[in-house]
């Protein structure tokens, strides 16, 4: 019997584990191997959860709109009036005011797209490019209206009021318990390096369980919400049911319509959490152009998901640790060459094993190009780094169409009743 | 049949103003509730179109706008989005700075050379996102939307590790450009310094496609695999060939886009040269329905709007009113055609009907 058939004959859940372990042990063996106990440090494990939080939110947002059939371009856009709004919300009222604030807005936005592309019948691609163009205008020129010379610039918001608070694990990662402090035991055995392995799943989940901001556990607590509540839940049948075959469900007496303006309030208000995460969280001050392209990434890691929320989670921290191995010091990157070259020889393997000739050698030479790049190269380009989601996402929109199912009817045009 | 013909193009252009109207209206409500004078600031805006330098300044902008719109037209007149003009012509923008910069020959050869490395450069990049459609059936939405970002890091890395001249003793920090082009490369200015030639290239380029998209066999199976893709198919159109043609095309001439800002203006590539003119052709055809008279015609206010927004700032009125403007007018544009379109449609269909019950009367009396 083959790896590869005793893999697909666990449940999705162990399968998960298993696959996340195998990743963690090549982890592991890079780290030993070049010497970067910083790969898997549970610093590094803190800092891409912070990376990918946002990314995570944005793709959520693409997932809920896509799911019940509509694409949302403006993703960024809602990103950008959630940072306005939750670095204005802070400046007035405190950090919380903010995130609520940018959640109201950011539905609201939603609406607007539902209200185009539902009510309007409006192309979908054109309707969120034209919320990308709004969301930036508007922005910028309410910043000059409210903060400049109230303490921000033409294009910043005054520093925000208040913080949010961090939460331990006590036992585990030294969290307190009254006035005590528990003992940090996942501290202790993270650094113990030389063993393969163990400190690796220890920083793991150190870096999950320690000093993690209270808003990032609120947004990672959304991944299994939205999984429980399309999948298990009637509202989420019907939902997901306006995203493959509206028709069929408006036969059977679901609210397509109605679906879709809820779906796409939760949408807008995901991506505006994602934004007001950046201005709120990870800083204390909006800035112009803060969001860089993360409504795109947040996109691209809907697809890389196969619009499925634990998927968009894997994507979101698959994207997010390179930049986050390059915040804390760009002499990381390279080992990551070498983890790919060893992720993409497993998969050589895998598909010699299924006979698909033609993928494997494609798969090959990408092992032995990352394995030359990481001999040759010292550094790797930060231009590179960013490029890295949307690289991936075509390499596997091109190469992996077969294991992707989006939504079937996510983007068209549909009128409630007509041509039936 | 004419007539027609006139009504429909009638409508259509009404359609556009009023889409226009309706985004005036709604910034001057914008402008009202944040505490700023409507009619001082249209006034202001609109009061700049007497000037020379404005419209010197409004006719430049329009250049590159004029020629990524009919980038992004060709494209949208079979249903085909092409999100990547941006990144299409970045790329361009790169090539033919150190291509272009790198040859001698002398002066309209070396402008032709240029454009030729510029389209063909534009066409490469934007071929592969076809070569995804064809062959791999990826999205070419999301496939520009990624080659958008690849492109800009491309180009930053190749920029700032091959071609960048510091020059010495100056500062490096703020004037970071690649070798100027040989003068035999500048494109001539039709007013000194004021106003480029390539308005010229940019009209001859509107011609062109509309030559090119109603006037020839390849355009008229362009139009039909828009209208209805089953029934070009059937007539033996094959929509792979045709996807990957006008994707083709609309790359070469995303590659022109920003010849004006290179050859014309700064003759070298530097980081922001001509930023957001490929994006900025979206909103452009999308106001002039994807014709090149509408286009030609968008590009001018659009132009005008970018040029006079600066005057507002005078009256201490943000100039980003303007790009509301713009995202309104996008939204309005597409939500008027659709209103219309569905409003003709009854009409046309309470005429069959009426036609109908007149014949039915006849043949029963």
């Amino acid at each position: 019997m083959s790896d590869t058939s005793f893999i697909s004959s666990l449940s999705p859940a162990r399968r998960a584990i298993f696959m996340s372990l195998g990743f963690v042990l090549v982890l592991s063996i890079v780290r030993i191997v070049t010497n970067t106990d910083d790969l898997t440090s549970s610093g590094t494990v803190s800092s891409t959860l912070r990376v990918a939080t946002p990314i995570l939110l944005a793709g959520l947002a693409g997932l809920w709109a896509e799911r019940v059939g509509i694409v949302n371009i403006g993703i960024e856009g809602m990103m950008i009036v959630g940072s306005w709004l939750g670095g204005f919300g802070a400046w007035k009222w405190g950090s919380w005011a903010g995130i609520a604030l940018a959640l109201a807005g950011g539905a609201l936005v939603g609406l607007l797209h539902a209200l185009a592309t539902v009510r309007f019948n409006v192309d979908h691609v054109v309707s969120g490019i034209a919320i990308n163009i709004l969301a930036g205008g508007a922005t910028e020129y309410l910043s000059i209206i409210a903060f400049k010379g109230n303490g921000g610039g033409e294009s910043q918001s005054p520093t925000g009021k208040g913080g949010y608070g961090t939460f331990d694990m006590p036992f585990l990662s030294g969290g307190h318990i009254g006035n005590w402090k528990s003992p940090d035991m996942l501290g202790w055995l993270e650094n113990k390096h030389d063993i393969p392995l163990v400190p690796d799943v220890a920083a793991f989940l150190r870096g999950v369980s320690s000093d993690v901001y209270i808003p990032t556990l609120l947004a990672l607590a959304i991944v299994p919400l939205t999984a429980y509540i399309l999948w298990r839940t009637r509202w989420g049948l019907r939902l997901r049911s306006s995203g493959e075959s509206p028709r069929a469900g408006e036969s059977l007496g679901v609210p397509v319509v109605r679906l879709r303006y809820q779906a796409m309030a939760i949408s807008g208000a995901l991506a505006a959490f994602g934004g007001a995460y950046l201005s709120c969280v990870l800083t204390s001050t909006y800035r112009q152009g803060q969001t860089g392209g993360r409504g795109f990434i947040g996109l691209a890691t809907t697809i890389f998901g196969n619009w499925n929320p634990v998927g968009v989670l894997r994507g979101a921290i698959l994207f997010g640790f390179p930049t986050a191995l390059k915040f804390r010091d760009a002499k990381n990157v390279p080992a990551l060459l070498l983890v790919t070259a060893i992720v993409l020889a497993g998969i050589t393997i895998v598909l010699v094993v299924r006979r698909k000739n033609l993928a494997a050698i494609g798969s090959a030479f990408g092992a032995a190009l990352a394995l030359f790049t990481w001999i040759v190269v010292d550094e790797v380009p930060s231009e590179f780094v960013a490029a890295t989601p949307y690289i991936v996402t075509i390499i596997v929109l091109a190469g992996a169409r077969q294991q992707l199912r989006p939504p079937a009817h996510a983007g068209q045009s549909y009128r409630p009743g007509e041509n039936h | 049949m004419n007539r027609q013909k006139l009504q429909r193009m009638l409508v259509t252009s009404a359609s556009s103003v009023l889409a226009i109207v309706v985004a005036l209206i709604i910034c001057a409500v914008i402008l009202l509730i944040t505490g700023k004078d409507p009619v001082k600031a249209y006034s202001t805006l609109f009061g700049a179109a007497g000037e020379t330098k404005v419209l010197q300044g409004m006719l430049n902008r329009a250049t590159p706008l004029m020629i990524s719109a009919a980038a992004v037209a060709i494209g949208f007149k079979m249903n085909l989005f092409n999100i990547g003009v941006e990144g299409q012509m970045r790329v361009a923008l790169l090539s033919t700075a150190v291509i272009g910069g790198a040859v001698n020959l002398p002066a309209p050869l070396h402008i032709a050379f240029c454009f030729v490395v510029a389209m063909a450069t534009g066409a490469l990049w934007a071929g592969f996102a076809g070569w995804l459609k064809v062959k791999r059936n990826v999205n070419e939405v999301i496939s520009t939307i990624m080659l958008n970002f690849i492109a800009l890091s491309v180009v930053a890395w190749s920029f700032d590790t091959f071609f960048r001249l510091d020059k010495e003793g100056e500062s490096t920090s703020l004037l970071v450009k690649t070798k100027d082009l040989p003068r035999s490369a500048w494109f001539p200015d039709l007013v000194d310094r004021r106003l480029n030639g390539m308005l010229i290239v940019a009209i001859v380029v509107l011609v062109l496609f509309w030559v090119l998209v109603w006037k020839t066999k390849f355009g008229f199976q362009l139009r039909a695999s828009g209208a209805n893709a089953g029934a070009a198919r059937a007539t033996g159109v094959n929509p792979k060939k045709m996807v990957l043609i006008s994707m083709l095309i609309s790359g070469a001439l995303a590659g022109l886009v920003g010849m004006r800002a290179l050859m014309g203006d700064v003759h070298a590539y530097q980081n922001n040269l001509a930023e957001q003119q490929g994006f900025n052709g979206i909103a452009v055809a999308l106001l002039g329905r994807n014709h090149p008279v509408g286009i030609f015609f968008s590009a001018l206010l659009f132009g005008f709007l970018g040029e006079a927004s600066g005057r507002l700032q005078l009256d201490d009125i943000p100039k980003e009113i303007v790009t509301i403007m713009t995202g309104i007018i996008v939204l309005a544009v597409v939500i008027i055609n659709e209103a219309v379109k569905r409003w003709d449609d009854r009409r046309i269909q309470r005429r069959a009907a009426a036609m109908i019950d007149e014949k039915m009367v006849e043949a029963a009396s």
